[in-house]
């Protein structure tokens, strides 16, 4: 089948194509990109004026809960949810039920995966069972699949096998993707301040998570080989941290969730579970200083951390409720509306930190907007302005703190793999 | 007389009229507690319902008598022995008591928030009974009216608050309420136990237990909670005592004139020496006569709202 997306504002990073084009595909293949004005053949045309089209999007830190909480998400409900959030790729954490650290895990989801238009690339545990104990078998996962190694949900629990982690995951040039966070400071429901002390929440401060980092670099930096990925950075600090990390040269990358550039701690004062997440949401401060380091590189890639939840997870009793919140379906939205219409980024950054810099943190091929290549693409709308409507979502959960609010700019559709997610639906090109 | 909202969640941000609402109609039950029959028709026919979930043993029965005095029907839930054992949901648990149609709930429990979350899913007026560290309304209340009692007046009174405040809803109520009624709150106590930020609601600390109890006019002691990790926070009972016990010789030393109030339970020997808890500057034993007049007046209150 030939389709043709007509008028189209292409932004590549990667050729440095950013012109307005017609991009005709062929059984999935990209055969022509062309400025507009040629007419093209084809059996299906999309007219696609004023919208913009990019190298497929890429969620380097999602939560599928297959195996063990389908009741929360499976790998086809949460890849339907990046579908419909604009992403032909994820990354799913290893924190399940039994955990992925195994190659037979990996190939379950692997499996589960197939034939869907999204790429569900698994994240091994660093160790087995997350424990923190053991490591995990890095080479056969590797060799099954797995593009990295992160015990997310806590970080590596000992300084001694975070040394070993980062040896032995760089002989397969595979990432530690680290959940910084001091396991003796933790526990808390929310950031330690003012706020914390007028809600009476446990708290947890923020140097639990900057110590962490640091260690993390320091022990990078000594080793002189692996590369490090800090998950959800959500201080002032850490960013810092990593940034003076850059300056020296290290292989330290860094991601950034929509939550924590976005909200801050003010909003617990409602008690609404739906903002308790970990990291939890920090100051004003902080939220600038996510800002400014996505703005100047230091971050290098946001990613929603979406953490499917039950209803009846959520719905009690602030402190015993679970950490975390959905949100494929409403990050670029946010990403757009926070960064791009505040002048934070320009689309061609936005589309480095959704399509690139993930795929080449996990040493992933990055798709190209060029004939002869698959097609692998995201379009989407930066003008149109819509209202986040949980009940509507593709997840099987509902736990977004997002619900109601107003968002300007909203994915259209995705195409990978011979298929095409566009107005609510899959279709086979 | 009337209060701004059906419920009391806590003392943040509840207008001085309200406050003083509260006060002057528990000076009016106060009357009531000294009658031989101390019982009136108020609430009669309102159903509450004292919903524990974490143990209580004077709030608990001070809020009994206070609904038993005003004649509405109580009804008591602890965590122990509920449905809860059973693996229900806390939303599951209140619905069902709800559809028994009940109309007031007075609500104590671990987790800060609750008494707020129960104003989402139910319609009965909710009471704070203590919500994890964070708010302990009633007790603040009583402890306002306690020291209006014996000094006469809140505002321009210097008051501080001893102990573990970080891990204190009395501490947070008292301080909220105290403010709008005009009078300045200092905290005193170790520094691991002070919680970040509290300067930013105009609060002075003190680490020096002479000089708090030399610049204060009441004393709000509190109870050493080692079941809740204060433990860590000092290196001993003992040393706890020494630095920061009020003794007979400190308050004789530095001011004789101060006022000492404890929501008590006490730990004797550590927080108050026992010569100081049965001693002539304390008021700990009106505090809880006066508790169940406070509560008498906010159930009242609450109650007969439409």
């Amino acid at each position: 089948m030939k389709i043709l997306l007509k008028n189209i504002n292409a932004i590549d990073p990667v050729t440095g194509l950013n012109e307005t084009v017609n991009i005709l595909i062929e059984d999935g293949i990209i055969t022509n990109v062309e400025s507009s004005g040629n007419m093209l053949q084809a059996d299906k045309v999309f007219d696609f004026t004023g919208k913009y089209v990019s190298p497929g999007f890429y969620d380097m830190h999602v939560h599928f809960r297959e195996p063990g909480r389908e009741d929360e998400e499976t790998v086809i409900t949460g890849s339907n949810s990046a579908a419909a959030g604009g992403f032909t790729g994820v990354a799913c954490m290893p924190n399940t039920e039994p955990a992925i650290d195994s190659a037979e895990v990996v190939n379950l989801i692997k499996e589960k995966a197939k034939n869907h238009l999204v790429d569900v690339d698994p994240i091994s545990a660093v160790t087995q069972g997350r424990k923190g104990e053991v490591l995990a078998p890095m080479a056969e996962l590797s060799e099954s699949g797995a593009v990295a190694f992160s015990d997310d949900g806590v970080a590596v629990k000992t300084a001694a096998i975070l040394r070993k982690a980062l040896e032995y995951s760089h002989m397969y040039n595979k990432p530690v993707i680290e959940h910084c966070e001091d396991e003796t400071l933790a526990g808390g429901s929310m950031n330690e301040g003012i706020t914390s002390t007028l809600l009476g929440l446990p708290p947890v401060p923020s140097v639990a998570e900057d110590l962490t980092i640091m260690r993390d670099i320091l022990m990078l930096e000594y080793l002189g080989a692996g590369s490090l990925h800090i998950a959800h950075i959500s201080t002032k600090n850490g960013v810092e941290l990593v940034r003076q990390a850059k300056k020296k040269g290290l292989k330290v990358t860094a991601e950034a969730t929509p939550h924590h550039f976005t909200l801050t701690e003010e909003n617990l004062k409602t008690f609404d579970t739906n903002y308790k997440m970990n990291p939890p949401l920090r100051t004003k401060e902080d939220v600038e200083a996510i800002i400014e380091g996505l703005k100047d590189g230091t971050i290098d890639v946001i990613a929603s951390d979406h953490a499917p939840h039950s209803p009846e997870e959520k719905d009690m009793e602030f402190t015993l409720a679970p950490n975390g919140i959905i949100g494929l379906e409403t990050e670029l939205g946010l990403a757009i509306t926070e960064l791009v219409h505040k002048g934070h980024l320009t689309l061609t950054q936005l589309v480095e930190k959704f399509a690139v810099n993930p795929r080449k943190i996990l040493n992933l091929p990055v798709p190209k907007i060029q004939a002869g290549e698959k097609a692998n693409l995201t379009i989407f709308d930066t003008e149109e302005v819509w209202t986040v409507d949980v009940s509507k979502f593709k997840s099987k959960s509902k736990n977004s703190p997002f619900d109601k609010r107003l968002l300007t700019g909203k994915p259209v559709a995705v195409i990978n793999n011979g298929k095409m997610f566009y107005q609510d639906r899959f279709i086979e090109i | 007389m009337s209060l701004s909202s059906k419920h009391l969640l806590g003392l943040h941000g509840v207008p001085k009229e309200d406050i003083q609402t509260i006060l002057d109609t528990a000076t009016t039950f106060r009357e009531v507690l000294e009658r031989p029959i101390k019982k009136v028709p108020t609430l009669q026919g309102k159903t509450v319902v004292n919903l524990f979930y974490e143990s209580s043993t004077r709030t608990r029965i001070s809020f009994e008598l206070a609904q038993k005095r005003l004649s509405a029907d109580t009804v008591n839930f602890s965590k122990a022995g509920s449905s809860t054992s059973k693996g229900e949901t806390f939303k599951d648990t209140v619905k069902n008591i709800e559809a028994m149609k009940i109309d007031m709930i007075v609500v104590r429990h671990s987790s800060a928030g609750v008494p707020h979350y129960l104003t989402k899913i139910t319609n009965a007026n909710i009471i704070n009974a203590g919500d994890g560290r964070h708010e302990h309304p009633t007790q603040a209340l009583l402890d306002m009216y306690s020291i209006r009692e014996k000094t006469g007046r809140l505002e321009g009174l210097k008051v501080c608050i001893i102990g573990d405040i970080a891990h204190s809803r009395v501490a947070l109520s008292n301080i909220f309420g105290l403010q709008t009624m005009g009078a300045k709150v200092s905290v005193c106590g170790p520094a691991t136990m002070i919680p970040k930020g509290i300067g930013n609601l105009g609060v002075k600390v003190y680490h020096d237990i002479d000089k708090a109890i030399a610049e204060h006019d009441v004393l709000n002691v509190l109870r050493i909670q080692l079941e809740r990790a204060a433990g860590s926070s000092i290196p001993s009972l003992r040393e706890y005592h020494n630095y920061f016990g009020i003794t007979s010789e400190r308050i004789e030393k530095n001011n004789k004139d101060v006022l000492i109030l404890h929501p008590g339970p006490i730990n004797r020997g550590v927080e108050l020496s026992s010569d100081v808890a049965d001693g002539p500057y304390q008021v700990i034993l009106d505090q809880v006569t006066n508790g169940v007049a406070i509560r008498m007046a906010v159930l009242y209150l609450l109650g007969t709202m439409n």
